[in-house]
């Protein structure tokens, strides 16, 4: 199968402005299908607006999204989300809702008015649940889950989205490190192209295929693990000292950080 | 035992799939269980509530009027207790049931849209806007008595409505600025009608203008049955078609707007229409509190969050509540009558608090 050169979600020069402010200032990205591409920067530099504007909830001041070629504002929102879902690294709601009501929320962007889930609905939410490991679990309420099952459930409702594309803004923000590991295993598992914002280079160092490095809105490096987190970059971008370590596991760089000289 | 039940039983690997399944049917079962319960329910309270007052009329007089007038047979009724039953309490009862219903749905669209468990008809200053505008017509003249309370109420409700859309879309649109804003009208319209009532209105006006402000259903006719029910199946239509919209407003605007929803659209759609409805329901009933407030969180409890099965339960529910508690108000003392809206808050704020007790694990 050739791939056209225009596949998949892709950021060409977008820019975009709040309070005056540039908060994302030409910024291009090109995700390769099937890959894990890991956004990280320091706060503020983007790494959200950049997703927001990739799920086309926000629209670009300048550049456009496009979906295999099309235009993110002239494709429609229902269509997009049947292609693109989206993760965010807290879900809070006041409803009382069960796992698979949270699931279920998945299948709205594939549902018409006034029809009732049908087969093809059931079937998605079922393999999500089974895909995530809460097979059993469909019965119990939002509310009593922990941190980490409700970010679980939220990538199953996106899993039944049935995306071919995921965005996720620090969804391990709030876990500890089991959870993280165990998240992040599981989202470069599944067989979709993945964005993800990450605070942990380690983290991305060890799950990205890829890896976008961003500050003040701009994208300063872009490549392989082993090509992007370097001593010189994270001292650049960071303002931190850092001893990386180019040959960690699967030869993936491993950083630690250095104490600020006294 | 189910075909979904055996499989679960049985087949081990398919397990997860009957869940998923089962778990629809279970529901299923319990909505249509719940909507023929509800509906019976709501046809006998009608019918009981209309035996209840001072002349003696029994469910079998009922029937036999209703009967005679829908063209099935003719009434052994004399004419004055037909016209009790015809013209009286018949239309008073139907309208409790309308506005109730109303109330109840509005109440939940909003809550849901706009992610407040607080939000009701009230909050967004539509009930204060039509206060306004009948006290206005009634106490000032406005219209010079070609315009009834209910025109006047009306469009008062659409004015207090624009100033909250005006407000909300100058503050910056989110859900929060929506319910300041509300907030924000109905004190200034709370305002206008205390200060239009003590400059102007005379002692007897005052008495007359108050009992509608706390909410009244009496002396209402087949017309206002009528208007009122009609904005109720329109409003009703449109919030099934987007149920599964107010779904996704679950987690948030943006997580609806990536489940493919218009967000702006679909808010301006709804709280137009549900302002609509409350406007129509005040002019011809008073502004009744408290339905708004606490039947969509009865009804919750009852049938879930999913607004397929949730609205219609809403709407039962609000319906089958106010033809009761409008009973309770033109008998409890008797021959004097409580405002119903009276009786609605001395109910509904302890059910409130019971509401929010049992959810306080919630936050």
């Amino acid at each position: 199968m050739t791939r056209g050169a225009t596949e998949g979600l892709r950021a060409e020069r977008v820019s975009r402005e709040a309070g005056g402010r540039l908060i994302l200032d030409g910024v291009h990205l090109t995700p390769p299908p099937g890959a894990t591409v890991g956004l990280i920067g320091p706060n503020g530099s983007g790494k959200s607006t950049l997703l927001r504007v990739l799920a086309g909830v926000l629209a670009p001041d300048a550049g456009v999204v496009t979906l295999d070629g099309r235009r993110l504002d002239e494709i429609g929102r229902r269509t997009v989300a049947q292609r693109v879902a989206v993760v965010d690294q807290h879900a809070v709601t006041q409803v009382e809702l069960s796992v698979l009501d949270v699931v279920r929320l998945g299948r709205i962007p594939h549902r018409r008015a006034w029809s009732a889930p049908g087969r093809a609905d059931d079937d998605a939410v079922r393999e999500a649940l089974d895909r995530t490991g809460l097979a059993d679990r469909g019965e119990q309420s939002w509310h009593t889950l922990s941190g980490g099952e409700r970010q679980r459930v939220q990538i199953a409702r996106a899993l039944a989205q049935q995306p071919r594309e995921l965005l996720l803004d620090e969804p391990t923000n709030h876990l500890d490190i089991q959870h993280q590991l165990d998240l992040l295993s599981l989202i470069t598992s599944l067989p979709l192209t993945g964005v993800i914002a990450l605070h942990d280079l380690n983290l991305a160092a060890m799950f990205c295929d890829r890896i976008v490095v961003m500050k003040e809105g701009r994208v300063v490096a872009a490549g392989t693990p082993a090509e992007v987190i370097t001593e010189e970059l994270i001292a650049d971008v960071y303002r931190v000292r850092a001893r990386v370590t180019p040959d960690g596991p699967d030869g993936r760089p491993s950083v630690r950080f250095l104490p600020e000289r006294p | 035992m189910t075909d979904t039940e055996r499989a679960t039983a049985v087949d081990a690997p398919r397990a997860s799939r009957a869940a998923v399944r089962s778990g629809t049917g279970i529901r299923k079962l319990r909505g249509g269980a719940l909507w023929a319960c509800g509906i019976a329910l709501l046809v006998l309270s009608v019918a009981v509530a209309v035996t209840v007052g001072p002349a003696r009329i029994s469910v079998a007089d009922v029937w036999s009027t209703v009967a005679s007038h829908l063209g099935w047979g003719r009434s052994r009724l004399t004419p004055i207790r037909d016209g009790i039953i015809w013209n009286l309490r018949m239309p008073r009862t139907l309208l409790a049931a309308v506005c109730g219903a109303g109330l109840a749905v509005c109440g939940t669209v909003m809550q849901s849209l706009l992610r407040n468990p607080l939000a009701d008809p009230f909050v967004l200053g539509v009930s204060s806007g039509a206060s306004t505008g009948a006290v206005v017509v009634v106490v000032l003249g406005v219209g010079g008595g070609a315009m009834s309370i209910s025109t006047g109420a009306f469009i008062g409700a659409l004015c207090s409505f624009a100033l909250v859309l005006l407000l909300s879309h100058t503050l910056g649109g989110t859900t929060d600025r929506v319910v300041l804003s509300g907030v924000a009208a109905m004190q200034l319209f709370s305002a206008l009608t205390s200060f239009v009532v003590m400059t102007a209105a005379d002692a007897e006006q005052t008495r007359g203008v108050l009992f509608w402000l706390l909410g009244s259903l009496s002396g209402v006719g087949w017309s206002d049955v009528w208007i009122c029910a009609a904005v109720l199946v329109v409003t009703l239509l449109i919030c099934l078609g987007h149920a599964r919209t107010l779904d996704a407003f679950a987690f948030g605007q943006d997580a609806a707007a990536t489940l493919g929803v218009h967000v702006a659209r679909t808010r301006i759609v709804l709280l137009c229409t549900t302002a609509l409805l409350t406007a129509a329901l005040v002019s011809s009933a008073g502004a009744i509190g408290f339905v708004g407030l606490v039947l969509p969180h009865a009804a919750r409890a009852l049938s879930g969050s999913g607004h397929r099965r949730l609205l219609p339960v809403t709407a039962l529910a609000g319906a089958v509540f106010l033809v009761w508690v409008d009973t309770l108000a033109r008998t409890v003392l008797d021959p004097q009558e409580v405002p119903v809206g009276v009786v609605t808050a001395l109910i509904g704020v302890p059910a409130f608090v019971l509401v929010l007790y049992r959810s306080r694990r919630i936050t």
